[in-house]
């Protein structure tokens, strides 16, 4: 079974009944294809809302669909079309990952290696990384004259954000490297998907890209090139989606069983924006109840606003701004959820 | 480390002064004061036990290793009250029963006041929650959770004689194109009926808390034999179960892919199995593992323990590392938390990666289902970072 129900069929909760329709009801707008019209939505498990929205923007043409954050899970995508009005189209990208990397085997172990070299500096990141935040923390509750300790605590925020983003740098001149070596778009195994690829988007509305594995959607994203052809297509997306499309992918969870880690600046999206932070289920994630965490989650990615993507959210980008719906939030520095308008 | 205290003083607690205060002691006045509250009734460190009706004599079993396992009730004069006071640590989880004696005849009964109740192998015992122990959330039936499927298979076992069966556990959206951990449990239906390891594993893959899992529950025949670090039960694990299970499902059939856990004899049937196949196994999970040795001279737990002791006496002369990652728990109120602890450094010293918790509990199913998340999710980390659903 997909990660998405059929509308209707899950029980809405009363916050959830109240955001996901008439609340967020969205400005009208051009139908049709639109210029970088980016739709951000809340989880799709519980409370259904891609459906409606599709119908509204984008009523006829084909929607095609992104599920490969689903990995093997990926064809299993009718319930999905069923909710976007049984008109989808999908790209298949890890199955097609999966092919081009059995056709070349030589890219594939060039691929898989370079997996193997990100996910050791995640660990080298995620050790430096918990020393900062510690020390950071700890800073703030030190007592003591705050005109002495205030740069003190601003010196150790912003040695945080410089990890960020030189692990970000490190990250992605690594992967720079892989492509200008290997060259995957120029490579038979991969340059016959993307045509196919692109066939499939030219016959689209717009993209619809849904949740499930993050670095395995943005890997499959970033072979075939969508990173360019998402560019000027109207997209939708949720939960892992929403992530993938920021300027900064960051992965959160403050209720891991072996206790609290600390938020990570896992790798640069596809930059379709970049002044948000999409948090999906961060209700739920997040201890929103520790506003000393929260705040210094939301102050460490500062001036991009974390947004709190939970069940019924939505947010709009037209021209280049962002509309909320009423009930979609986002962290303060002070570490409260408010409404993003507010 | 506190150690628990028994009260011994004559005076009534303060609850059974409020009682009498309150209500008076007459039959109305003791209805009222059942009705208020919920027992045992849990003040701070102190719990009271409560027993109404008829005895002799009405006095607290137990499991707790260091306390006297039986303690006398008081009764409280001009009514059919008794109670007991004693005083838990915070977290503390206690099995009980009440020993009522009435007319000579004396009866192990559970405690009528109490609902709570832990099933094993052999009945159900009441169970106290002192202040600071909380009934984990993810043991219990979730909706959102999709569930996972069990299945029964039988295989003839060459090491044993005998055709052995084991039930396997396939998560939910379980694909034959995926390649999956497996994890081999030892005294599989008890982990099934004491300490609800479905809905365990069913919560636990569904919050991203572990990958998606295939779970032998493996059914013993004389495990009180079969345990005690005997080479044809660890041949047969190893030798005809796994290998038979890596042909037949989507398995990782790698080390880092294969996982043993057990229980009391089953932590040693899962240990010496793994001492026999170093590097065979890369995830331990051994719960209040029955680890007698003896440095000196003769044990003293029976002979049912001597190939155990034999097992780890070797074993401690000459340890050896034989797994990546072992994760130890132990209750406190266990006659074997000694074994448990002197254990710790042994292992620690081979070099393997080891975790060791323990819980203010005993030993019993429902100790070894709540430390199940962290164990688990220590041995078998699941993608909860990479995930949003």
């Amino acid at each position: 079974m997909s990660p998405v129900k059929k509308a209707g069929s899950v029980k809405k909760s009363r916050s959830a009944k109240k955001s996901s329709s008439a609340k967020n009801k969205r400005v009208p707008a051009k139908r049709g294809r639109g210029k970088s019209r980016i739709v951000l939505l809340g989880p799709q498990s519980r409370v259904v809302t891609a459906g409606e929205v599709v119908a509204d923007l984008w009523p006829k043409g084909r929607i095609a669909t992104i599920t490969a954050g689903w990995q093997e899970r990926e064809p299993e995508d009718e319930e999905l079309n069923a909710v976007l009005g049984g008109r989808t189209d999908n790209l298949r990208l890890y199955g097609r990952a999966e092919a081009a990397a059995a056709a070349d085997p030589e890219l594939g172990q060039a691929h898989r290696s370079l997996q193997t070299s990100l996910k050791l500096l995640r660990r080298a990141y995620n050790l430096r990384l918990s020393k900062l935040m510690d020390t950071w923390a700890a800073l703030q509750v030190m007592r003591g004259d705050p005109a002495l300790l205030d740069p003190e605590r601003a010196a150790a925020l912003e040695t945080v954000r410089q990890l960020d983003a030189s692990h970000i740098d490190r990250i992605t001149d690594l992967r720079a490297e892989f492509f200008e070596r290997w060259q995957p778009g120029g490579r038979d195994a991969i340059a016959e998907q993307c045509a196919e690829i692109e066939e499939q988007l030219a016959d689209a509305s717009a993209v619809a890209i849904a949740g499930g594995h993050i670095a395995v959607l943005l890997n499959r994203l970033r072979i075939f090139g969508l990173d360019r052809l998402l560019a000027n297509m109207p997209v939708i997306a949720w939960s892992a989606g929403a992530m993938a499309l920021a300027g900064t992918v960051v992965l959160f969870h403050d209720h891991p069983p072996q206790g609290p880690g600390h938020a990570e600046a896992f790798d640069r999206g596809l930059g379709l924006f970049s002044d948000l932070i999409p948090l999906p289920d961060g209700s739920r994630r997040l201890a929103l109840d520790d506003a000393a965490r929260t705040g210094r989650l939301a102050r460490r990615f500062a001036p991009a606003r974390c947004v709190l993507l939970d069940d019924g959210s939505l947010l709009e980008r037209t021209r280049g701004k962002w509309r909320a719906g009423e009930t979609t939030r986002r962290i303060t520095p002070e570490g409260t959820a408010v409404e993003v308008a507010a | 480390m506190r150690q628990l205290v028994h009260v011994h003083d004559h005076a009534p607690p303060a609850i059974i002064e409020e009682l009498i205060r309150a209500h008076g002691l007459g039959p109305a006045g003791v209805d009222a004061f059942i009705e208020e509250h919920e027992f045992p009734i849990v003040d701070g460190r102190s719990c009271t036990f409560v027993f109404r009706g008829d005895a002799d004599q009405v006095r607290l079993r137990h499991w707790i290793f260091g306390l006297p396992s039986s303690q006398p009730f008081q009764w409280l004069s001009g009514t059919d009250l008794w109670y007991l006071t004693v005083e838990f640590p915070e977290g503390s989880r206690v099995e009980y029963k009440l020993e009522v004696t009435h007319h000579g005849d004396t009866r192990w009964i559970q405690d009528p006041l109490n609902p709570q109740l832990a099933r094993d192998p052999f009945g159900a015992n009441s169970v106290c929650h002192a202040a600071g122990y909380e009934i984990p959330d993810w043991i219990h039936h979730d909706p959102e959770a999709r569930e996972g499927t069990l299945e029964d298979r039988t295989l003839w076992s060459e090491a044993l004689g005998e055709e052995r069966r084991t039930t396997i556990y396939l998560p939910a959206r379980y694909r034959s194109s995926r390649r999956y951990p497996l994890l081999v449990v030892h005294d599989g239906p008890d982990y099934l009926q004491f300490a609800g390891v479905k809905i365990v594993l069913d919560n636990l893959i569904h919050r991203l808390e572990i990958p998606s899992i295939v779970v032998a529950l493996t059914h013993p025949h004389e495990r009180l034999r079969e345990y005690a670090s005997y080479e044809a039960h660890a041949d047969y694990i190893t030798g005809e179960l796994v290998p038979h299970l890596e042909s037949e499902l989507p398995l990782q059939g790698t080390p880092e892919g294969r996982g043993l856990m057990g229980a009391s004899f089953g932590a040693v049937a899962a240990f010496s199995n793994a001492v026999r196949n170093p590097g065979f196994y890369s995830r331990l999970l051994l719960q209040s593992g029955s680890f007698a040795f003896s440095d000196i001279g003769d044990h003293e737990r029976g002979p049912l323990f001597d190939p155990v002791v034999e097992f780890m006496n070797r074993y401690r002369e000459d340890p050896i590392s034989v797994t990546r990652k072992l994760f130890m728990s132990c209750g406190m109120y266990e006659s074997l938390i000694y074994e448990n602890r002197s254990l710790v450094p042994v292992l620690s010293s081979t070099g393997m990666d080891v975790r060791y918790v323990e819980s203010r509990d005993g030993h019993n199913w429902e100790n070894w289902r709540d430390r199940l998340r962290e164990g688990l999710s220590w041995l078998f980390p699941g993608p909860l970072w990479m995930v949003y659903e």
